[in-house]
């Protein structure tokens, strides 16, 4: 079962939510957390994974041989992306704007096109002390692209069909949040009771809309001032899953690096009977 | 006196992880600009475009919408289609199936598609066509402060990038045009395609960390983002009293960088309060620990600015 954990607003606590979901399920479940936010990746830093492998996340761009190279200028043609532009002399590729999609390659009349890997980031994984298997992918900095390095990590393991899969999504509700949402069980949305919660929740529930997958709330950091957003939530008709409360100890607990089942156990029984809920709620989706 | 600049200088606000507090940062500038800009000529720039929050806390009256045409994706013609599969051979983002209504054809996941059009160079029919998309608005609002230029990406779409470009493109003719003496751009977190958006031609920024472990790791990121793309960069701390260790530890990194702290929030729930009345926290709580904090925090950038020869704003009124 594939799970992400995702929010359209930054730092509402996605990355607490899954670790602590993934601790809380790693004696009963084979559990694989999956650290998608690759911009910012945070997941490490809580669940303290030994790293056994260390690959290049690649996508493929042209390298043009300028003996065969009649300076046609189909490859520019062809090229949505505006990677390539063409001088008097040569063909000039701009890497960073370069998707890796393969269209020049394969429409060079001279095949004069080979593709070398450019590495725009890497992906660890190993395994955490407890027993999770953890994945991250970490962005270049100043690469732009933090999509195929997601669309990589994904394929990255055969992940076997009765393991729990979490993904920690990364902020915002563009197209890097789709790609980790694509094809998940379920959504966990982590949201506050603000304005701002409230706005970027909306964002995320027309993907999910889009990606026809069923979804579920955690409102984290509530203060008594949850009305408005319990409204929301309640009028699209979606599960409010866990509330937590503000509290400064679990705050500054975070902040140290402790995960929130290490600083308040109890916690662990609660991300339980939610796993449960999420589990018997698919089961009856796929009856029905 | 005004400094006559060929471009009005920008002021980028980033922060690498999200949640830091951008946008109420962002937001107290842009109240506290209010009294030394007494012609109202500051542009604002929300570029955080997928989770765009700044509007909702400023008095802002829309003065127009405009359609973002983005990208645009591939259409199989179930006409044309004779089933090949030739498309699905090259499509790298797995975006072409079986068509679920007839089985004979393909169709493009529109989700899915990258917009590469490699299929379209391949189908032997003819029958992929390139349809561009509408992705999203754009506004433009006036308030007290001056004109801000924000925009809404619509859920799961593409060129996040794109659209801050182009919101920004917008934002510099207009200040331009009437001379506006400082642009403030309240940026997205991470530091991929928007970020790098939001700062190209950026003449400073000013992160705004948030102590803790998660906190210092992204602000080591967005602060070598800075470094590559060779922006001026000064510092702040958010919630800086929530974990002290955190904020030292942030001390500590910005010596060891040379890069200029120039300030520390305290947690303060006032920040929320005023998020909630859809206002800002200088304006509504002049006197809370935060309002104070960043009443220097404010000076002290521009300040900053000024050594860079960079702002117009008179310091003292």
């Amino acid at each position: 079962m594939q799970i992400a954990i995702a929010s359209g607003k930054g730092g509402t606590g996605k990355t607490t939510i899954a670790t602590s979901l993934a601790k809380s399920l790693v004696g009963s479940h084979k559990v694989h957390y999956l650290d998608c936010d690759v911009e910012a990746p945070n997941g490490h830093l809580f669940l303290h994974p030994d790293i056994q492998t260390q690959k290049d996340a690649i996508i493929r761009i042209p390298q043009i041989d300028t003996n065969l190279c009649t300076l046609c200028g189909r490859c520019v043609e062809v090229c949505q992306f505006h990677a390539l532009a063409q001088t008097a002399d040569e063909i000039v590729l701009f890497p960073e704007l370069c998707h890796g999609c393969g269209s020049c390659t394969w429409n060079c009349p001279e095949d004069a096109i080979t593709e070398i890997a450019n590495p725009i980031g890497i992906i660890e994984s190993g395994i955490t002390p407890d027993g999770i298997n953890f994945c991250h992918g970490v962005l270049k900095i100043s690469e732009p692209m933090p999509t195929p390095i997601i669309r990589q990590m994904r394929k990255y393991k055969s992940l076997s069909r009765d393991s729990v899969v979490i993904l920690d999504a990364p902020p915002g509700a563009s197209c890097s949040v789709v790609e980790t949402l694509r094809a998940v069980d379920y959504a966990i949305l982590v949201t506050e009771p603000s304005p701002f919660g409230k706005h970027d929740l909306l964002q995320i529930f027309g993907i999910l809309k889009d990606l026809k997958i069923p979804a579920g709330v955690i409102i984290n950091r509530t203060d008594g001032h949850e009305s408005d957003i319990e409204q929301l939530i309640l009028e699209k008709q979606i599960p409010i899953l866990m509330q937590i409360p503000f509290d400064k100890s679990i705050a500054a607990g975070i902040a140290s690096g402790r995960t929130l089942v290490e600083l308040q156990p109890e916690y662990r029984e609660r991300f339980i009977a939610m796993f449960d809920f999420i589990e018997s709620f698919l089961a009856v989706e796929q009856v029905c | 006196m005004l400094i006559t600049r060929a471009q009005t200088p920008q002021l980028v606000i980033l922060s690498g992880k999200g949640g830091t507090g951008k946008t109420s940062i962002s937001a107290a500038f842009i109240h506290l600009s209010e009294s030394l800009n007494q012609e109202k000529r500051l542009t604002v720039v929300d570029a955080d475009v997928d989770a765009a929050n700044l509007n909702l806390i400023l008095q802002t009256d829309s003065l127009a919408t405009y359609e973002f045409w983005g990208s645009s994706t591939a259409e199989i013609s179930s006409e044309k289609c004779e089933g090949c599969g030739d498309c699905v051979r090259v499509c790298r983002y797995d975006a072409i199936f079986r068509d679920p209504q007839n089985n004979t054809v393909y169709w493009v996941d529109p989700v899915a598609c990258d917009g590469c059009a490699a299929c379209v160079y391949t189908c032997p029919q003819n029958a992929i066509a390139m349809i561009q998309q509408l992705e999203g608005n754009w506004l433009q609002s006036k308030g007290k402060f001056g004109m801000i230029f924000h925009a809404e990406l619509f859920p799961g779409r593409e060129n996040s990038g794109k659209l801050v470009s182009l919101i920004k493109q917008k934002a510099q003719e207009w200040a331009q045009h009437v001379e506006s003496p400082l642009m403030i751009i309240d940026g997205p977190p991470g530091i991929g395609c928007p970020v790098i958006a939001a700062c190209v031609g950026a003449d400073m920024a000013l992160i705004v960390a948030e102590p803790g472990m998660a906190g210092l790791h992204d602000l080591k990121r967005i602060f070598a983002t800075l470094k590559h793309f060779k922006i001026p960069t000064v510092l702040c701390i958010n919630k800086a009293d929530l974990y002290p260790q955190g904020s030292l530890e942030i001390q500590q990194f910005a010596r060891q960088e040379n890069i200029k702290l120039i300030g520390e929030i305290p947690f303060d729930p006032h920040i929320q309060s005023a998020i909630r009345l859809g206002t800002q926290v200088t304006r509504e709580f002049p006197q809370a620990p935060a309002s104070q904090a960043l009443c220097k925090i404010w000076q002290a950038t521009l300040d900053h600015m000024l050594n860079l020869g960079l702002t117009g704003l008179k310091i003292n009124g």
